[in-house]
């Protein structure tokens, strides 16, 4: 089994794009997973049919009981996520609360009890191009890195031996990103000539450094910047990352996403591209499997 | 004044905008904006001139003293987050889980347990330009821990005058630390499906927090009726369409602005400030 | 000596659990051939729960951990604790885990 994830750094840069490219063009079995819980967008390339919906309970949160309260405003007090409000009673607002349990422990009245609360949802469909797991974070929730978790395990239970697991990451460098990244054998970074792409680059290259997986690099839209393309160039070259391809800009794929499909099923220099990209990582990671599983087991 | 600016979806032009929109106003105001995308904070390169002051941000973690402790370990049954476990020598912190509830402390019943502060980013100052403050908030790599940073950099910027708020993308945490005491949101977005979807995510936070909003559409092939449908039905007004041009676009990524370059478009984002701020009187 | 198993049900007969810290249950044999499965209550925890997960089986006085795979967290915290930890895998039960252990067939983690 390969597992890949297509991550940015900066948003915007054509990650779900080339994702949907790329599951597009795998012929083995394969299960998709979008792990940008804030924003999963990878189902709208896709002829997708939900199958199941089950909801996400991330960390817990106090609850206050009005009866037994008697507003001494300890809680308020203790509270370091400033999670607590006094508007005649005292409330929990959970968009704030962390669920440490300070207040529960602390109440003199024991008014204060911890519950789980719903923090989103977690989807499974089926597209023409495999199963797809994704997922839906509440707005607010300090849990994505958790949901992003479930999204993978719950791709892993779905197909049980697929040859790829293929994942459409987060942007940024923080939580979610950081548990998308964790147990890949391989990310294709996917950047842009763009001053902001290339500090969001390295940003994204050193966390993803301390796991270990193979890294790729793949420009996006190269010859809209040549000077900052070939400081990425430089950039890669220094750090001994490969760069596999450069996209050019192509109308065609807004139109693509417009008509909700991978950009690989139009005749477009991008999709063209793409084709070869898919080859050469497909080598690349196959060849590379196969070397380990020569390996004695440790 | 404190106008957020955020965007469900990475790379609509969020920090374009915010850095545009700077720039524009420093013309004829005192004016300061703070990168709140802490993780990957891009306003600095837009604005590279000036000193810079930077400030440590701190969180607080456990310190517990061994000649206190008597391994009870009611502190670590008691962490939520599994940042504290007993050892055979006492408790072992990982910080980089800690929350800093300091509940340890308060159940520690030898009084073992006191704090100290550890870095987790820092905050810089600098101004780049006469009529500009630029405040921009770091998470060291690897950290999780956004919204303190995020706090921290809105406390310094917090002395009354115009501030822009450039947030990070999505819905969690860091966005609601950034919108938190904002008096009115721009929502940028661009005129695809993928716009629409995280456009729809974006408006659902800001109508939760009651902050007035505007939507701003980025990169426009001049079809733009399947974002101005979604914005006629939830009553948010379109305050600006910049189109897709490839020399907008290049300007863009050589990290220069193009209201630096082209006064009309300074012209326009100033517009756009009196837009937002009309939405502000429109709810007051 | 207080052996820990991670296991997807209670007891011996039970299906071996890859999983540390959301293993469904972790099953206690010591020398006096005593028994004992515990539901792990970190399951659906939503963060910390390896650490977690370690702290418990140590409050309940196992030396030994055998499981399949564990993060670096849970390793720091076993490790802190003086645990033993032993990795196994595949398809098999609690009780032919336990007979690989005791053949001295099984790796310690490093």
């Amino acid at each position: 089994m390969i597992k890949l994830a297509v991550i940015s750094g900066k948003g915007g840069t054509g990650k779900t794009m080339v994702t949907a490219a790329l599951a597009d063009l795998n012929q083995r079995s394969q299960v998709l997973a979008d792990c940008d819980v804030d924003a999963a967008n990878l189902q709208l390339l896709f002829q997708s049919q939900m199958i199941s919906r089950e909801p996400f309970h991330g960390l817990e949160s106090a609850i206050i009981d009005a009866s037994q309260c008697r507003a001494c405003g300890l809680c308020q007090e203790l509270c370091r996520f400033g999670a607590i409000h006094n508007g005649g009673v005292y409330q929990v607002d959970r968009m704030h609360c962390e669920g440490c349990g300070v207040c529960e422990n602390q109440c003199p009245e024991g008014a204060i009890t911890m519950a789980k609360v719903q923090n989103g949802e977690l989807f499974v469909s089926e597209t023409e191009k495999g199963t797809l797991v994704h997922a839906r974070l509440f707005p607010g929730s300090g849990t994505s890195g958790l949901l992003v978790h479930k999204v993978k395990q719950k791709a892993e239970e779905m197909t049980p031996h697929p040859s790829w697991i293929l994942v459409d990451g987060p942007p940024g460098t923080g939580c979610p990103l950081i548990s998308t990244v964790s147990g890949m054998d391989a990310v294709l970074i996917v950047t842009e000539p763009s001053v902001s792409a290339l500090h969001d680059l390295r940003r994204v290259v050193t966390v993803c450094r301390r796991f270990g997986p193979r890294i790729m690099v793949l420009i996006n839209r190269y010859d809209l910047e040549a000077d900052v393309c070939q400081q990425i160039h430089d950039y890669c070259d220094n750090q001994g990352l490969r760069v596999i391809a450069q996209l050019p800009f192509d109308p065609q794929v807004i139109e693509a996403v417009r008509k909700g499909m991978p950009i690989t099923r139009f005749d477009s220099p991008a999709g063209k591209a793409l084709l070869h990209i898919w080859e050469d990582i497909n080598s690349e990671l196959v060849a590379n499997e196969r070397g380990r599983g020569e390996k004695p087991l440790p | 004044m404190r106008i957020a600016i955020l965007s469900g979806k990475g790379g609509t032009g969020k920090s374009t905008v915010a850095a545009n929109l700077a720039f524009s106003l420093s013309q004829t105001m005192e004016v300061t904006a703070v990168d709140c995308d802490v993780e990957e904070p891009n306003l600095h390169i837009f604005f590279p001139d000036g000193d810079v002051a930077e400030e440590e941000v701190l969180t607080l973690v456990p310190i517990v003293d061994p000649d206190l402790c008597n391994l009870c370990g009611e502190c670590s049954r008691f962490c939520r987050y599994g940042a504290l476990v007993m050892g055979l020598n006492g408790p072992n912190l990982n910080p980089q889980m800690c929350h800093s509830c300091r509940g340890c402390r308060l159940v520690c019943p030898q009084d073992a347990i006191t704090e100290k502060g550890r870095g987790i980013g820092k905050v810089s100052i600098s101004h780049p330009l006469s009529g500009l403050t630029l405040i921009t908030g770091t998470l060291n790599e690897g950290e999780v821990m956004a919204p303190p940073v995020i706090k921290k950099a809105k406390e310094i910027s917090n002395s009354g005058q115009l501030t822009i708020l450039d947030s990070s993308p999505g819905i969690a945490c860091p966005v609601i630390e950034t919108l938190q005491d904002a008096d009115a949101a721009i929502l940028v977005t661009e005129s695809t499906p993928f716009g629409l979807h995280d456009l729809e995510l974006a408006a659902e936070v800001v109508k939760d927090m009651g902050i007035p909003s505007g939507v701003v559409i980025n990169r426009s092939d001049g079809r733009d009726q399947l974002i101005g449908t979604f914005c006629k039905e939830k009553s948010l007004p379109v305050i600006m369409t910049i189109p897709f041009d490839r020399k907008i676009a290049q300007v863009q990524n050589r990290g220069d602005l193009i209201s630096r370059l082209d006064p009309s478009w300074s012209e326009k984002f100033q517009e756009l400030y009196r837009k937002t701020s009309d939405l502000k009187e429109a709810v007051q | 000596m207080k052996i820990c198993v991670t296991g997807q049900g209670e007891g011996l007969q039970s299906r071996f659990e890859e999983r540390f810290g959301r293993a469904p249950f972790f099953t206690f044999v010591d020398d006096e051939n005593g028994l004992e499965s515990l539901a792990n209550p970190y399951t659906d925890g939503s963060g910390g729960v390896g650490p977690r997960a370690a702290q418990l089986i140590m409050d309940h006085g196992a030396k030994v951990l055998i499981t399949g795979r564990l993060g670096d967290n849970a390793a720091n915290a076993l490790r802190s604790g003086g645990m033993k930890v032993y990795t196994s895998g595949g398809d098999q039960s609690v009780a032919a885990v336990l007979d690989e252990y005791r053949a001295g067939r099984l790796q310690p983690l490093q």
